[in-house]
């Protein structure tokens, strides 16, 4: 049972850490970025290359070089994110929802299948593994790694916190958000600070990308696909466009799906997923913690 | 209830008759209905000759996919172009008609004749479930859900035994009708034609003669000239009377019930189906097929359904590209050209020179001008009408 517990909280801090670049990229352009899950993707594949290309880490594949790895990823996706907003989304600004949808889907493709160019088509190893001992928590097995990843990921969440609820640019956000015409009368840069959004979520999808390969030691051009789509769904749970709505979002959807598989056998496991996506739709679209949403026109 | 029934013995509003002579409008193959319908008769003669050309089991099959594919695309474009709904779970209804059919007709024994009622209701219940509850909501929540929907039916496929797991179905019958079955062939005139080439057939009359009539015909009824207004704007039309939820949701369907037909006939053609055929991938296929050709225009959706099926046939060294360069293309298609190839309101080019006797062509061309002419003898206003007419340009 809290064996359960623990492996459900440990998906669900990668959920949120994802959850968390949906959410803020959604509330505050209301755009669902569809190109998510690859940049998280990409995220896995820079902690390979960087791997690769310096042979010598591997040998002493301890939790500070799993540290530097994040932090080389997480600046490489954050200047991705901006690119893929100055590049596809900036220009389709005013352009009705449909076809800011499509270009999403567009973007997501097209960093799949340039990955795939790349790196071909069978999954990568990943050449660190997190190695250690593990130890007996509440009657549940749990590795030192997990817990480090996991503290990793509650540490990126409380900065970002701080960030957006304490800093003079978390301020200018969230009135973005609120409304962003009377922002730009207000005299806040709005490109500057969505490009900022995307740098910020971006790279907390690179951080959890390398977090994954590392942990589960295989990566492949489609890895986020499905992720994508599960952090999606924790967003909608915990109420699409707040930001403690996607870190609970996460950890719910974790602790559904453990208790999900536990409960039908793993190879249901997204599919007790996404049946929890529509059924939160059907019966509470705003989600936990989620505010009612007043459609502007 | 009294002004209800004075009110319908009225005879029905009519619009105003205009305030001078219309030119005439083009008629014959060089005006923009005939031109389409004459190239439409010529693609539709072609398709029919083809076995006459080149009749080699390579040929027939890849055709023979091809037009499923188009009828893919007409479906999905009722719901995308016409209704404005994203559905990028397209290819599950697919997999919903092709398992419904491949089961009927395996473990059950029924003609595939018979399997059309179960594959429709299939169909329509799915279409249900999905469209019911996200439908109300803002229009991303039905793209993400009908995202994770492709990704349910296909892994419930591949984890259920009457669906044959990961392996899928085989040995899938073809259609036979009153005894005479498909696989049989026939001879007409002294030739004979094998199996393959009438199931060609078959779906080549479905396509064209239902596919393209019925849906193109469906856009310009009541029906879709709701959807239109839907995708334009969904307040505007609930404002005007429309019920904007029974009219998502009867596109959404209709696309649903096409797709279980086109995943009927594929499983037909295939004789086989696994899970690994209905990927996201394919969705994303068809969604690129009427993006590029052209979001609500039937010729557009066609050549846009016949490049994404075909063009891998014909650039064998391309096609390990090709999704890179289909990503690519949809960014840049929706950024500068979001009507695609064949806009649904193309103007053909010698159409946009008119010749009418009158001095003024270019005003009686417009019909813009032509209500504010009305608008100035009713109210008077010239210059509420100049400012009207001024901010026509800055309007979406």
């Amino acid at each position: 049972m809290s064996q359960i517990i623990l492996n459900g909280l440990f998906v669900g801090s990668f959920y949120a850490l994802i959850a968390l670049g949906y959410s803020m990229v959604y509330g505050i352009i209301k755009l669902l970025n569809f190109a998510h899950g690859d940049v998280y993707m990409i995220g896995a594949f820079v902690g390979f290359v960087t791997l690769t290309s310096f042979g010598g880490l591997t040998a002493a594949a301890t939790v500070p070089t799993l540290i530097l790895l994040i932090l080389v990823a997480m600046i490489f996706t954050g200047l991705l994110g901006v690119g893929i907003e100055r590049v596809a989304y900036r220009p389709l600004r005013t352009s009705p929802r449909l076809a800011v949808l499509i270009t999403a889907v567009g973007m997501s493709f097209t960093l799949e299948y340039a990955v795939r160019q790349i790196f071909g088509p069978s999954p990568k190893a990943y050449p660190v593994r997190l190695s250690g001992g593990s130890l007996d928590l509440f009657g549940a097995r749990v590795s030192t790694a997990q817990l480090a990843l996991m503290g990793v990921a509650a540490l990126l969440m409380v900065v970002l916190a701080f960030y957006v609820n304490k800093t003079r640019e978390g301020r200018a956000m969230r009135a973005i958000a609120l409304d962003p015409q009377a922002s730009t009368l207000m005299g806040i840069n709005v490109n500057g600070v969505i490009a900022r959004v995307f740098f910020i979520g971006s790279a907390l999808a690179g951080a959890a990308g390398v977090m994954a390969g590392a942990y589960y030691g295989s990566i492949d051009f489609l890895m986020g696909f499905v992720i994508g789509l599960k952090a999606f769904t924790a967003a909608v749970i915990g109420g699409i466009g707040n930001l403690y709505g996607a870190m609970l979002g996460g950890l719910t959807l974790g602790l559904l799906e453990s208790f999900g598989s536990a409960w039908l056998g793993g190879e249901w496991r997204d599919v007790f997923s996404f049946a929890c996506l529509i059924l939160f739709l059907s019966f509470k679209p705003t989600g936990l913690l989620g505010a009612r949403v007043v459609e502007r026109m | 209830m009294i002004a209800l029934s004075t009110t319908s013995t009225r005879s029905p509003l009519r619009a105003p008759a205009p305030t001078r002579e219309r030119p005439q409008r083009r008629r014959g193959w060089r005006s923009d209905e005939g031109f389409v319908r004459l190239l439409g008769a010529l693609a539709f003669v072609f398709v029919l000759v083809l076995p006459f050309i080149n009749a080699s089991p390579y040929v027939i099959s890849i055709m023979t996919s091809a037009l499923i594919y188009v009828m893919l695309a007409l479906g999905l474009n009722v719901v995308v172009g016409y209704a404005g709904l994203l559905d990028l779970g397209y290819i599950a209804f697919f997999a919903v008609g092709a398992y419904t059919s491949g089961i009927l007709t395996t473990h059950f024994g029924w003609p595939m004749l018979f399997a059309v009622p179960g594959v429709i209701v299939a169909c329509i219940v799915a279409g249900i479930i999905i469209g019911g509850p996200t439908l109300r909501l803002r229009s991303d929540y039905l793209a993400i859900v009908t995202l994770g929907f492709g990704e349910i039916i296909r892994l419930t496929a591949n984890n259920l035994e009457i669906t044959g797991g990961p392996s899928g179905i085989h040995g899938i019958p073809s259609w036979s009708f009153f005894g005479w079955d498909f696989a049989d062939g026939v001879t007409v005139g002294g030739i004979f034609f094998n199996g393959k080439i009438v199931f060609y057939y078959f779906v080549a009359l479905i396509v064209g003669a239902v596919g393209v009539v019925v849906v193109s015909r469906l856009a310009r009824g009541k029906m879709g000239r709701a959807w239109k207004a839907v995708r334009d704007d969904e307040d505007a039309a609930e404002a005007m009377g429309i019920n904007t939820y029974v009219t998502k949701i009867t596109a959404y369907i209709i696309g649903a019930v096409w797709a279980g037909l086109a995943g009927q006939l594929m499983g037909t053609h295939l004789t086989a189906i696994s899970p690994n055929s209905f990927q996201f991938l394919y969705s994303a296929l068809i969604l690129m097929a009427v993006v590029l050709g052209g979001m609500g225009s039937t010729p557009g959706v066609i050549i846009g359904a016949l490049f994404v099926s075909l063009a891998p046939e014909f650039l064998r060294e391309f096609s390990e590209w090709r999704f890179l360069l289909f990503g690519v293309l949809l960014v840049v298609t929706m950024i500068f050209r979001p009507s695609g190839i064949w806009p649904a309101t193309a103007v053909l080019p010698w159409s946009k020179d008119k010749h009418v006797d009158d001095d003024d062509t270019d005003n009686d061309q417009d019909p813009r001008v032509v209500s504010r002419e009305g608008f100035e003898k009713d109210a008077g206003a010239e210059g509420a009408a100049d400012l009207l007419s001024g901010r026509e340009g800055k309007g979406r």
